[in-house]
């Protein structure tokens, strides 16, 4: 298992640099890894959408896919996509420390 | 006279009647199911189907037949939950009091849902194969089609059985391999994840698939619109077609909308062990109809009827829920050739390799392709109308079992 060092804290990772433990996770770590996947700075727009993330993993046991968190965290399709690009699921998971979206297999 | 009301008689719902009949003291409790439509669809034949290989009859049975004699079907669609009230409304106006309700109104395919899929080119071009009728006129489209690119596409998750867009894919190469046209067809498997395996174990097993039947994968993928001859995605990447298999978005059924009940999607928040509607007093969930994090799957649905069943029971007398249900799921692969794999995996263990049902000894294999497997999956059908929906007991236990699987090596 791989660890780390995001923001001055280290931090266990799976093979994709997907956060093993939700609680590891600080605002810290998200910036740095946010700045890693291409997002130099996080708005109050990208914390919202965070944060959403992360309180509906830990209710849900699954992380939310787009429409899910447009419903929820007051951002539409179109600004998921400019906020997160390319792939908004996996990219906010990876920010959010929370697993990636998957299939059964 | 109790009322134990069932929304819906497909997998779940047909299961659960037919169970809690017999456990239920005929003398208090009466059993009732509402639904519409006058036939049974074994759903999982969908897959063969538009490759010629089922007759539409063979799918199909009459809902009464399906039914225990002492269950009451209400050939009805449910139009509202008035919790509250304690009771359900159906399109004829009739209010029926519950004192058990159980939901199992399952998912169904939301086209509409998708700007530009239900244009000019919907049954022309573009088909489903989650409908009887979408299998049937995709039967027709694929005996006519000489070559081209043939595109499948999942719209977005949670979609009934997440792994039948893949088999499509590997019976469709074989299709057109027996067809003798294989070299003429680009097969192109589209999918939002970032993988047509997501998870670690699977991809690294079964990634080959991929490439020795020669399918193309385009992962990521967001599909925003559709054209007569084009998928764009919402960050505007383009796939070409000639053929489009969609998995459209899956919802809940309308009336748990009109009802507040559900989600952003009409599933409807359940709690993942007990299978009680969150919130709400004596209402259950039950099938492709919950949110819950498991595989909407018939197998699923099975499994989370033993738990129901004996909550229905505690229910019925007053006695604490029991939390049991971990999330079990156990499906059959189709890889084409008369291949298959099988699956077993439950909310917290991904699918491992190993044999299954019995450790060691099988017969089928887990993660692997093998041609057992595969008349597994045929022989399904018989267990499904002559053991499952009539409540018989099925030899294999409702809770995942780690015994047989092999597991990866410790961190
Ligand atoms: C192509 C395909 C392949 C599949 N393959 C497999 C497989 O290999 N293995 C497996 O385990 N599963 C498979 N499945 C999934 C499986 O069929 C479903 O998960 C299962 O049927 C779910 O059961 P359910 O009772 O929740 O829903 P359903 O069986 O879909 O039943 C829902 C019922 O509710 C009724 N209903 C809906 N709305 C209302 C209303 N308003 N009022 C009254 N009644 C209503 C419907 O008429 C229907 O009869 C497959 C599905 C498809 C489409």
């Amino acid at each position: 298992m791989a660890t780390k060092t995001y923001g001055g804290v280290a931090v266990e990772v799976d093979d994709e640099g997907f956060l093993k433990k939700a609680a590891e996770w600080t605002p810290e770590v998200a910036k740095a890894i946010a700045a890693e996947v291409g997002i130099p700075t996080l708005t109050d727009k990208h914390w919202k959408v965070l944060e959403f993330a992360r309180t509906d993993t830990a209710s849900q046991g699954q992380s939310p896919g787009p429409r899910r968190i447009v419903a929820s965290a007051g951002v539409s399709m179109k600004e998921l996509y400019e906020l997160f690009p390319k792939g908004p699921g996996k990219l906010v998971a990876r920010v959010a420390g929370v697993p990636k979206p998957k299939a059964c297999l | 006279m109790k009322h134990l009301l069932i929304l819906g008689a497909g997998t779940a719902g047909t299961m659960v009647a037919n169970r809690m009949v017999k456990k239920l003291p005929q003398k208090e409790w009466q059993v009732t199911v509402v639904d519409p439509d006058t036939t049974h669809l074994y759903q999982p034949g969908l897959l063969f189907l538009p490759f010629g290989n089922h007759e539409e009859s063979e799918l199909v049975r009459p809902r009464a037949a399906t039914l225990d004699d002492r269950v009451e079907w209400k050939q009805r669609t449910v139009l509202e939950i008035d919790s509250q009230a304690r009771s359900v409304v159906l399109d004829d106006g009739e209010r029926l009091a519950y004192d058990l309700l159980v939901i199992a109104s399952g998912s169904r395919i939301r086209p509409d849902l998708t700007e530009g899929l239900l244009g000019d080119a919907w049954q022309r071009s573009v088909f489903d194969f989650y409908t009887l009728d979408g299998a049937v006129k995709l039967r027709d489209a694929l005996a006519k089609f000489r070559g081209g690119k043939l595109v499948i596409n999942l719209v977005e998750l949670p979609i009934k059985c997440p792994v039948a867009p893949l088999e499509f894919a590997f019976l469709a190469d074989e299709f057109f391999v027996r067809q003798g046209i294989r070299d003429e067809v680009e097969l192109t498997y589209v999918t939002p994840l970032d993988g047509a395996f997501t998870k670690p174990i699977a991809s690294k097993r079964l990634g080959h698939l991929l490439h020795e039947k020669n399918v193309k994968v385009e992962t990521e993928f967001a599909v925003g619109s559709v054209t007569d001859h084009e998928l764009v995605s919402f960050d505007e990447r383009r796939v070409p077609f000639d053929l489009l298999v969609t998995i459209p978005t899956h919802t809940g059924a309308a009336f748990v909308e009109r009802s507040g009940l559900g989600n952003e999607l009409a599933f409807i928040p359940t709690d993942k062990h007990s299978l009680a509607a969150k919130g709400l007093d004596n209402v259950f969930v039950v099938g492709d109809a919950t949110d819950v994090p498991a595989s909407k799957a018939g197998s699923v649905a099975h499994f989370e009827a033993e738990t129901l069943i004996e909550n229905l029971e505690r229910a019925a007398t007053g006695r604490a829920l029991a939390s049991t249900f971990d999330g079990h799921a156990n499906c059959f692969v189709e890889t084409g050739g008369g291949k298959a794999l099988l699956i077993d995996f439950n909310y917290d263990v991904e699918p491992l390799p190993g044999k299954y049902p019995l450790p060691g000894l099988g017969p089928f294999s887990l993660l692997e392709e093998s041609k057992l497997n595969h008349q597994g999956k045929l022989a399904f059908r018989w267990i499904y109308w002559n053991g499952l929906l009539p409540g018989k007991p099925i030899p294999v236990p409702a809770q995942m079992s780690l015994a047989g699987k092999e597991q990866p090596d410790a961190p």
